[in-house]
Parts: structure tokens; C-alpha cells; sequence
């Protein structure tokens, strides 16, 4: 990795942050009146105005305010919340087997991403191994479900530039996967899959037929996508050169993931940092130079393709094996056991109704979710159930990011930028 | 001399069950994706579920043309008033699915953060269980919301919601009823 | 309900310091303490020193990205970590840094006071702690000296009190075993 000094623009960033008006809050700034040689002079004002929460470009509940002069963007405040649900709270009541239901429900687009950083971070603290073989379901089922993740981005950013036939072609190749993820993990969403010992089933009969036959489809779809799309004037007008940000601005703001990625940056942290067999699979980061909206389109839709070369190694290297660690005070046992042995029964029983207990310590776990850095901050106290836990989600930092990429910019620019950060508030508002 | 003599082409029909019919089959949903519910919405409206064979693709973003308000998702004590005024601005006559447990009741996030069931302000016409509920279910409940529409009365005048009106026996031990609690910010 | 007090503590003995930032960071700040978490370095410093340190780490380290802020809240812990010689005080601020060029993440620790919940900012040496410092704000009200902006960000302005400190409730409604009197 190149070792240039990396400076963060700070003094400049907190100056254009430094708004003290309050959270929901933009006032007009007055200005100068200009006389531009027209007809009528300048308005003194400039126009606030307000998108969302409830919007079409359906990135969820983001309201975003906006200053105009005229149709160009002068700031622009992101006010969230609308979607917070206290899942940090509820993750105090919860045991931590349960607490990957709720996890997932973070980032709904790529649950299992969310439920493998809370089940390392849990593994962390419990200082257990999970077998190789629930390493490499666990790897091929994040590695689906950044496709599936991809593909819905492909899809909303498509319909948010009114390219709407994208968004029914982004779906259909997502259905495809999502059946597949169904069937191994039993439900398309919010799966509860990756659980803190392993995985929670093994795979079915027939499993890598079938991926390797939805790997075919979505690679065809992807080709599909880049003959509509890479060289179509109105898609590369709309989006290239749009929502520029360097990487210093970025580093500074603690963007990552591929907004990262398309300033220049090669920062990924299946490759920087590896976890799970990320390191005994080959596969490439992908990464631009330009950092605007058209690059982390591109960015987006060549990692479709890096997945699926991951995924088809895994079909063809999953080891044989146990799917989940034996250890039995973490493990509950197979159901059949249960009827038979009565040690089975007392462990079912205590693991379902009070949940293992993890000894007092903390960790920071993180993973690299199709938005970018997910991470997990685990507060053990020797109970049942954690004393804190906290999901950093990548999209929440991301959302800074807006502010710089948007000013100056039209408001139809806005949506292509707000469009291309790929934000899931889910994860934002928590 | 009956109406079987005249020569030229007429349906004959009763005025109501003409209204009914072209209100069941063009209802025009609003977006209201909140969260998780939110895709599997999107999923109904794609290729391959495609509400557009009931005649329902047309996702309006203005409340003002919508007809259906679909609560996807779980809605926040901050998200309650906007969701009270989309309400408000859709115009007569207009229904509400609340799709998914978080909208119906809550879900799992029994705490501070979220309004406990959508119809503690809105009145909702059809609950769709599911968390989220897979585009199948989505559909089960909006040709529920048809055949209501289609079955019944032509003109609502809906009252004063009382919630979901279901009668708490048991709660943990505690015998009697118990109205529902609207969690607020003081 | 301010009386709880943990019911065990786990000493753990302050290791030796193999860690060439941790020893770096306690050259310069002799207060702060290195901890070995789990194979992650953590430095428990005083809450006065927290502006300093990041600076410092950013500046002569080259702790490029500061990834996260966060806080906890001790009061109800059963058995809490107790590194040896720190004082445990009832919140705790967090901070957790990546450099990309060292390829290596640091986490920072500060004990804050529940009578004086107070903190320095981080946004002018990471601008991206904005965010995250404002939820900790609203979330558990630690403030944060020197925040351009510091409001509420997921709950709404009116809003009173913070809803993830243990003493403040869940606000679980009754799960109620409905009789439903089924279709009429």
C-alpha cells in the first residue's frame, strides 16, 4: 500500500459541519444581492427545502435538508432518526443467541453480514473455534448475500436515475439469489442463520447445484446490465463527475467500504484484514480513481462478479464436517438427542430459557458488509445477556458524506448522490 | 318489451358494484417502505410476484394519488406524526395494510423507540403477519383488502379509531382489561 | 438504584507492555494504561488526556480514520473488567482508530464521571465523529466540549431523558395473552 500522508482537511470539514442551529433545523443564510446583467436582480435569501422522510427514491426514512440557490445545492443537512428503534436497548434483553435476530435487522439488505460480525465478536469473547466447515458456509453465505445486496443497489439506483426497467431486471436476478439463500437458510430475509456457534443448519441436498446454477444466472444478468448501461450517454452524463469526493475528505469523515474504494483508495478488509478463509480464496478489490457517483456504480456492479468467483470456490472447497462447534455449553444438542439422553435435554433446556454466559470483556469485531466496515462493540459482564452492544453501522458514517459530495451540485444530482452512498437506515438510525 | 330486445350492446349492472369493481382493481398504493418490509414490498411490485397483475404497480408518491397506504415496516415515535399526516392527505376513499409484526403490533422491539402497532394511529383495514412477510403472504393480504373492497360498504364513514378493539384477558399473571398504551415522549 | 455496585471484580494485571503505539502513547501520557483484550490492544487513559491522545495518534502515529465513538454504560454490570489502576467510574467512552498505512487499529478507553459527564470532542482532528458523538449525546448524554452541533440525532428534539442508560427504563409494554373472540 502506497505510504502517502494522509492529512483529513479537518479544519475545513468542521467549518462546513459548524451549523448550531439545532438538529432539525436550516436556516437561510441572507446574502449579498447580485445583479447578474438580467432582467431582475437576485433574491436576498436562499430557499430551504425538505426531502422526506417519506420520498420515492426509497432509501428508507432519510429526510434531507437542503439549501437552494436557485437549483443548486449550497449545503445540505441529513436529519435521521426516523427509523431508530432502540436495538441497542433491546440487545440488553436479549441472550446472545438471540441477539442475532436482532442484529440482522440492522442492515436488512445484507442480514447475514450483520449476524457474522455479532457472532465473531461473541466467538471473540467466548475464545471458541468454529469448524471449517461453518467458516466456509458462513463465507459463501455473506458472499451471496453481498450479491443479492449489490444487485438491490443496482436495481434502486436504476429507478432513483428513472432508469425503472433497471430496477425490474435488478430484481430478478435477486430473486434468483434470494431463492437460493432461502433455501439454505430458510427464510429470503432477516435469516437468524449465522448464530454465535457456528451456523444454525446444515446445507441441503442439492445446494451446489444450484449456486453454482444461480451463478450462472447472475453473471449473465451482470453482463446484461453492463451492455445497457456503461456506455449509455444518459447514465454516464447523470452520474459521472457527479458527487466527487477525494480520499482525504473521505478518510477524514471515516467513509468506507466502496465510497472509500472509488476515491483511489484499495481499502477492504477481506484483503487488509482478513477473517473467516478470506485469505485461502482468490479474488480481486475492486477500486477506482475518479470517486464520483459513476465509479461506485461500476465499483458495485464488477464486486457481483468478484462474489461469484468466491462463491464458486467455495462450492467447489467446502470441507466436509460439523457445521457448528460441539462444545456443549454453547451448542444446543440435535433435537433427536433430546428424547434420548437427559444431560441432552438439561443443556436444550438451559441454553433456550437462559442462554450460555460469556465472561466480563470487550471487543471490536469488524467485517466488510456491502456498505463498508461493519463493526461490533461487545461489553460482556458474565451474565446471560450483554451489558452493551453496539453495531458501528458503515452507512451511519457514510451519511457524512453527503454534505461534501452535494454542494454545488443540482437537486437532481442530490438524488443521484444520496442514490450512490447506497445507504440502508436500518443500520443508520438503529 | 324488456331490455333483451334492444339491438345495440349494453352491460347492464347496479351502480355500486360497477364503483366497487373499478376501485378493487386499480388501488393505488402510496410508498411507504419504512424498513425490512420495505423490500419484500419491492419484491411484490417486481417481475416475479408483479402486482401489476392486480393492477397495483403504480406506487404513487404523492399520498394525494394514492388510494392504499401499506405500512412497511416498523415506525418510530419520531416517524408517527409524518406518518399521521400522509394519512391525513390521502384522499377518500383510502385503506391501510399494515404489513409486517413491527406495524401491526410492535414486533419484536417491545421498547421505548417505536409506536406499538400502526393502528394506534391509523385505522387500519388489513394486518399482514410476517416479519418480514414474504411477498406470497404481502399478496394473501392485499386480495383480503380486495375482496373487502369489492364486498363492501360503498361509502365508509369510519369513527374515532379505538385501536384494534381486541379484548386483553391475561396480561403475566394480572387478570382484568387493559386498553392498549400509546408509548409518548414525556 | 445509584448504589449498585458490581459484585465481583476481575483483577487483571497489568501486562507488559509489548505494544510499540501503547508504549509510545505511555511515553508521552504516563497515566494511560495498556490492556490486552482478547488479542486487541486497548489503552485506558485519563479523560482529560482524550483530545491529546488522538491528536497525538493521529499526528506521530498515523492513525488515518477514527472509526468509531461509543460509550458504555456500567452501572448494572454483574462483573465488570477491571484493569488495574484505573479508577471504574460508571460510563465509559470509547473510541476505536485504524490506520491504514500500519495496517493495525487502536482502542482508546476514558472513565467519565455520572456527576460530570463531560468529554473533549473529536471532530476537529476526525471530522467523522460528528455523527457518532451526537448519538452518544442523545443516547446516554455524555456531552462532548467542543461538538459544532450538538443535538439530539435519533430521537426526537423533544425528547426527554436517555434512553440506553440502565436507569432509564426499556418502556416495555405488558405482552398480553389476547383473548381473541376470533371472526364475528
Amino acid at each position: 500500500m502506497s505510504e502517502k500522508v494522509i492529512t483529513n482537511d479537518s479544519e475545513q470539514i468542521r467549518l462546513e459541519n459548524q451549523t448550531g442551529e439545532g438538529a432539525q433545523e436550516l436556516q437561510p443564510q441572507t446574502r449579498d444581492v447580485v445583479l447578474t446583467g438580467g432582467l431582475w436582480p437576485e433574491d436576498e435569501a436562499t430557499t430551504i427545502i425538505n426531502m422526506g422522510p417519506q420520498h420515492p427514491s426509497t432509501h428508507g426514512v432519510l429526510r434531507i435538508m437542503l439549501e437552494l440557490d436557485g437549483e443548486t445545492v449550497l449545503r445540505l443537512k441529513p436529519v435521521i432518526g426516523y427509523l431508530h428503534t432502540g436495538m441497542e436497548k433491546t440487545g440488553e434483553e436479549l441472550t446472545y443467541v438471540q441477539g442475532a435476530t436482532n442484529v440482522t435487522r440492522m442492515d436488512y439488505v445484507s442480514p447475514l453480514s450483520n449476524e457474522l460480525v455479532w457472532s465473531l465478536a461473541v466467538e471473540r469473547l467466548l475464545d471458541v473455534e468454529v469448524p471449517p466447515r461453518a467458516v466456509w458456509m458462513r463465507m459463501m453465505l455473506v458472499e451471496l448475500n453481498r450479491m443479492a445486496s449489490h444487485l438491490l443497489f443496482q436495481a434502486t439506483n436504476g429507478m432513483d436515475m428513472a432508469a425503472l426497467s433497471i430496477m425490474i431486471y435488478g430484481w430478478r436476478e435477486r430473486e434468483e439469489v434470494l431463492r437460493l439463500i432461502e433455501m439454505i437458510t430458510g427464510l429470503r430475509m432477516n435469516n437468524n442463520f449465522i448464530r454465535p456457534s457456528g451456523v444454525a443448519a446444515d446445507l441441503p441436498e442439492g445446494w451446489d447445484t444450484e449456486t453454482l446454477r444461480v451463478c450462472d444466472l447472475v453473471e449473465k444478468g451482470v453482463q446484461e446490465y453492463s451492455a445497457m448501461l456503461n456506455e449509455n450517454p444518459i447514465w454516464i452524463e447523470r452520474l459521472s463527475g457527479v458527487g466527487v469526493l477525494t480520499t482525504e475528505q473521505a478518510i477524514g469523515l471515516g467513509i468506507t467500504g466502496p465510497i472509500l474504494r472509488s476515491t483511489g483508495f484499495p481499502w477492504d478488509l477481506r484483503k487488509a484484514q482478513p477473517y473467516l478463509a478470506y485469505d485461502e480464496v482468490d479474488f480481486d478489490i475492486i477500486y477506482t480513481e475518479n470517486g464520483d457517483c459513476y465509479d461506485r456504480f461500476t465499483i458495485r456492479l464488477i464486486e457481483i462478479l468478484e462474489s461469484i468467483k468466491i462463491v464458486r470456490q467455495c462450492v467447489e472447497r467446502m470441507p466436509p464436517g460439523d457445521y457448528r462447534t460441539q462444545d456443549p455449553k454453547i451448542t444446543p444438542p440435535p433435537r433427536t438427542r433430546i428424547n434420548e439422553s437427559m444431560e441432552a435435554l438439561i443443556h436444550h433446556f438451559k441454553l433456550f430459557t437462559e442462554g450460555f454466559r460469556v465472561p466480563a470483556g470487550e471487543t471490536y469485531t469488524a467485517v466488510e458488509s456491502p456498505r463498508g466496515e461493519i463493526g461490533c462493540y461487545l461489553v460482556a459482564d458474565g451474565t446471560a445477556k450483554p451489558a452493551r452492544m453496539h453495531i458501528r453501522g458503515p452507512s451511519f458514517y457514510n451519511l457524512q458524506s453527503l454534505a461534501p459530495m452535494a454542494k454545488g451540485s443540482l437537486v437532481a444530482d442530490t438524488v443521484a448522490v444520496i442514490s450512490s452512498v447506497d445507504p440502508i437506515l436500518g443500520e443508520v438510525d438503529r | 318489451m324488456g331490455l333483451e330486445q334492444v339491438p345495440h350492446n349494453f352491460l347492464t349492472g347496479r351502480l355500486e358494484d360497477l364503483v366497487k369493481w373499478a376501485r378493487t382493481n386499480s388501488v393505488w398504493p402510496a410508498t411507504f417502505g419504512l424498513a425490512c418490509c420495505a423490500i419484500e414490498m419491492m419484491a411484490t411490485g417486481a417481475a416475479h410476484y408483479d402486482q401489476a397483475r392486480f393492477g397495483m404497480e403504480v406506487f404513487r408518491a404523492s399520498p394525494r394519488q394514492a388510494d392504499l397506504m401499506i405500512v412497511a415496516g416498523r415506525v418510530s415515535q419520531k416517524m408517527a406524526p409524518v406518518l399521521r399526516q400522509v394519512y391525513d392527505q390521502m384522499v377518500e376513499p383510502k385503506w391501510v395494510i399494515s404489513m409486517g409484526v413491527c406495524a401491526s403490533t410492535g414486533g419484536m422491539f417491545n421498547n421505548y423507540a417505536l409506536v406499538q402497532g400502526v393502528d394506534q394511529i391509523v385505522p387500519v383495514d388489513v394486518y399482514v403477519p410476517g416479519c418480514p412477510p414474504g411477498p406470497e403472504t404481502l399478496l394473501h393480504g392485499i386480495l383480503t383488502l380486495h375482496e373487502e373492497i369489492r364486498t363492501g360498504a360503498i361509502m365508509k364513514r369510519r369513527g374515532p379509531s379505538k385501536g384494534a378493539g381486541i379484548q386483553i384477558d391475561n396480561i403475566d399473571g394480572v387478570t382484568g382489561s387493559v386498553r392498549p398504551v400509546t408509548i409518548t415522549s414525556s | 438504584m445509584a448504589d449498585n455496585e458490581p459484585t465481583a471484580t476481575e483483577e487483571v494485571a497489568a501486562p507488559v507492555v509489548a505494544d510499540e503505539v501503547a508504549s509510545a502513547v505511555i511515553a508521552k501520557f504516563p497515566r494511560a494504561i495498556f490492556n490486552d483484550s482478547h488479542g486487541q490492544a486497548v489503552l485506558y487513559i485519563d479523560r482529560a488526556d482524550w483530545h491529546a491522545v488522538a491528536e497525538f495518534l493521529r499526528n506521530e502515529e498515523r492513525f488515518t480514520q477514527c472509526v468509531d465513538v461509543t460509550a458504555v454504560d456500567h452501572l448494572l454490570d454483574e462483573t465488570r473488567l477491571s484493569v488495574a489502576g484505573i479508577t471504574p467510574e460508571r460510563f465509559e467512552t470509547v473510541a476505536n482508530f485504524l490506520s491504514h498505512p500500519r495496517n493495525r487499529r487502536i482502542r482508546l478507553i476514558a472513565q467519565v464521571s455520572e456527576f460530570d459527564t463531560t468529554i473533549a470532542s473529536l471532530t476537529d482532528i476526525y471530522p467523522g465523529t460528528n455523527f457518532p458523538e451526537r448519538e452518544v449525546f442523545d443516547l446516554l448524554g455524555i456531552e462532548f466540549i467542543g461538538h459544532p452541533d450538538l443535538t439530539r440525532i435519533l430521537l426526537p428534539d423533544e425528547w426527554t431523558g436517555h434512553p440506553l442508560r440502565k436507569d432509564d427504563a426499556p418502556a416495555r409494554i405488558p405482552v398480553a395473552f389476547k383473548g381473541d373472540p376470533g371472526p364475528q
